[in-house]
């Protein structure tokens, strides 16, 4: 069912943890549907220098978790804003279409960890509404 | 490897093998054919039936062979709701059945029929009060489980069987998790009919049969010609059938030992996880169970990736978690139980059997504790908890 890539990664999953003081983290899913996955960006001049995550799901939300981190390590935030749920689940050789949502969801936390950053940076140069 | 899944299938006992094999090529004969072949093959046959039968303190006419378990709850339940269409058209089962049961009601339904799926109290278990509230002038039909496969909760059937021949019921049990494990006698608990798989008790796959009460009527769900007295027609698979037999016959004859083997590994395990791991739940601890299963919910980490971890360090279990089905749905059974969603998903069914040891529970209770940690520094949850 799962590729060899998938196992790999479930039996060591990269860039487990949290990170003190983040410059952004993003929480998407729910534990109700059993997937839930928390990513935390260090970025430094556009570059994210280091990413780490927390998950609570099955072996294929591990799984995505891990490579998702390792797909945007030195990558520039345009770069890992544009990377897709497809580009995910091709890294890890493929998931099996029940599992496509996995994949989807670290799209999500990279987006909504992304969005957190560039939110509170709006707010440092005074750019953001201060409610 | 340590395969501890036998809810799911056991291997096929080296007896078994060797019984079935002349019946491939050998006496390879058709039971309907009137030459000495067909013969010697319709021998085997009925000689197997009457085994089954002796097993259950049945009627060899009472054992109808068909291709495993879920055929034999289809034509059980469809087969009886049908025949007493005339009736009335008002069915009770329960919610934590096999889908082998509840699918075949969801779809009669949806032809017509009223169905009662009667809820479970946090162990799991039917409340024979619950059901014979349920019961209308136009209730034909009850089906209801012996033993839970996720929890191994035994249902009480014996009273519910009791309701039902009082009220002029007709009563199934999906017996598939029982038969082999316990003993069980058609004349102490009385039920109409009843469904048995042989791959559950180390026979093999693809061949299980239904217990019909003689008298009770069926409308056959597979037609052609007339075998099995006219409820279920095509060729008898005779090597199968001799083997499910040959399983059986074991299987009675070494019950209680492995009933007193898996019971005592069973609850070492349970202990050494429930000594070794926080917040961890046993499904059904408080309700009779069979002594082979051990549903363990395990808080803040999922089923799947239990059971991923589990096989990679060579132990076989299952899970009840949405992911290992495909659905997003954890198991209807324990959701039906009242465990929250996010309980639910983190479930994992130990199901031990007769060659298991004590050299291998300990092993598991070795490795699993590693793993749950492993998981539960992986998820976002639970940590204030350490």
């Amino acid at each position: 069912m799962y590729s060899e890539k998938v196992l790999e990664h479930l039996r060591n999953p990269r860039n487990v943890g949290k990170i003190e003081n983040p410059d952004g983290v993003g929480k998407v899913g729910n534990p109700v549907c059993g997937d839930v996955m928390v990513m935390y960006l260090k970025i430094r001049d556009n570059i994210i220098e280091d990413a780490k995550f927390e998950t609570f799901g099955c072996g294929a939300a591990i799984a995505t978790s891990s490579i998702a981190t390792e797909l945007i390590k030195g990558k520039t935030i345009e770069e890992a804003l544009s990377i897709t749920n497809r580009a995910v689940a091709d890294a890890l050789d493929g998931l099996p279409p029940q599992k496509m949502h996995c994949s989807v969801l670290a799209e999500e936390a990279i987006r909504s960890a992304i969005n957190d950053y560039l939110a509170k940076k709006r707010v440092e140069n005074g750019e953001g509404r201060i409610s | 490897m340590i395969y501890l899944d036998c809810n799911a299938t056991t291997p096929c006992d080296q007896r078994v093998i060797e019984a079935m094999l002349p019946f491939f090529a050998e006496k390879f004969g058709n039971p309907s054919s009137l030459h000495s072949i067909g013969q010697e093959a319709k021998k085997a046959l009925e000689t197997s039936r009457h085994t089954i039968a002796q097993c259950l303190g049945a009627e060899d006419q009472e054992i109808i062979f068909t291709s495993g378990g879920t055929e034999a709850n289809n034509l059980a339940i469809r087969g009886s709701a049908y025949a007493l269409w005339n009736k009335g058209n008002h069915l009770i089962t329960s919610a934590i059945e096999h889908h082998a049961v509840l699918n075949v009601f969801k779809a009669l339904e949806k032809e017509g029929f009223q169905v009662t799926y009667l809820p479970v109290d946090e162990n799991g278990l039917v409340d024979p009060q619950e059901f014979k509230k349920s019961i209308t002038p136009r209730t034909t039909l009850v089906s209801i489980m012996h033993a839970n496969n996720e929890t191994g909760v035994i249902e009480p059937i014996q009273e519910i069987a009791s309701l039902a021949k009082e009220y002029g019921l007709l009563f199934h049990t999906d017996a598939v998790q029982t038969i082999g494990k316990l003993s069980f006698n058609v004349k102490e608990i009385p039920v109409d009919l009843l469904s048995a798989s042989a791959h559950k008790f180390y026979g093999p796959k693809g061949v299980g049969f239904l217990y019909v009460k003689k008298g009770v009527r069926l409308i056959p769900q597979i037609l052609g010609g007339p075998h099995e007295r006219g409820k279920r027609a095509g060729t008898e698979n005779v090597p199968l059938i001799v083997g499910m037999a040959k399983a059986l016959e074991i299987a009675q004859a070494n019950w209680e030992d492995e009933y007193r083997h898996v019971e005592e590994l069973r609850n070492r395990l349970e202990q050494g996880i429930t000594e070794r791991i926080r917040e961890v739940t046993v499904v059904g601890k408080n309700a009779p169970r069979l002594p082979n299963t051990s549903m363990i919910l395990v808080k803040y980490v999922e089923g799947e990736a239990m059971l991923l971890n589990l096989d990679f360090a060579g132990i076989c279990v299952s899970s009840g978690s949405a992911c290992t089905s495909g659905s997003l749905e954890p198991s209807h059974v324990l959701l039906s139980c009242g465990y929250p969603h996010e309980i639910a998903h983190g479930s994992v069914r130990f199901s031990l059997g007769r060659s298991n040891t004590v050299e291998e529970i300990q092993t598991v209770l070795e490795v699993f504790p590693h793993i749950v940690e492993k998981l539960r520094n992986i998820s976002p949850f639970g940590k204030e908890a350490i």
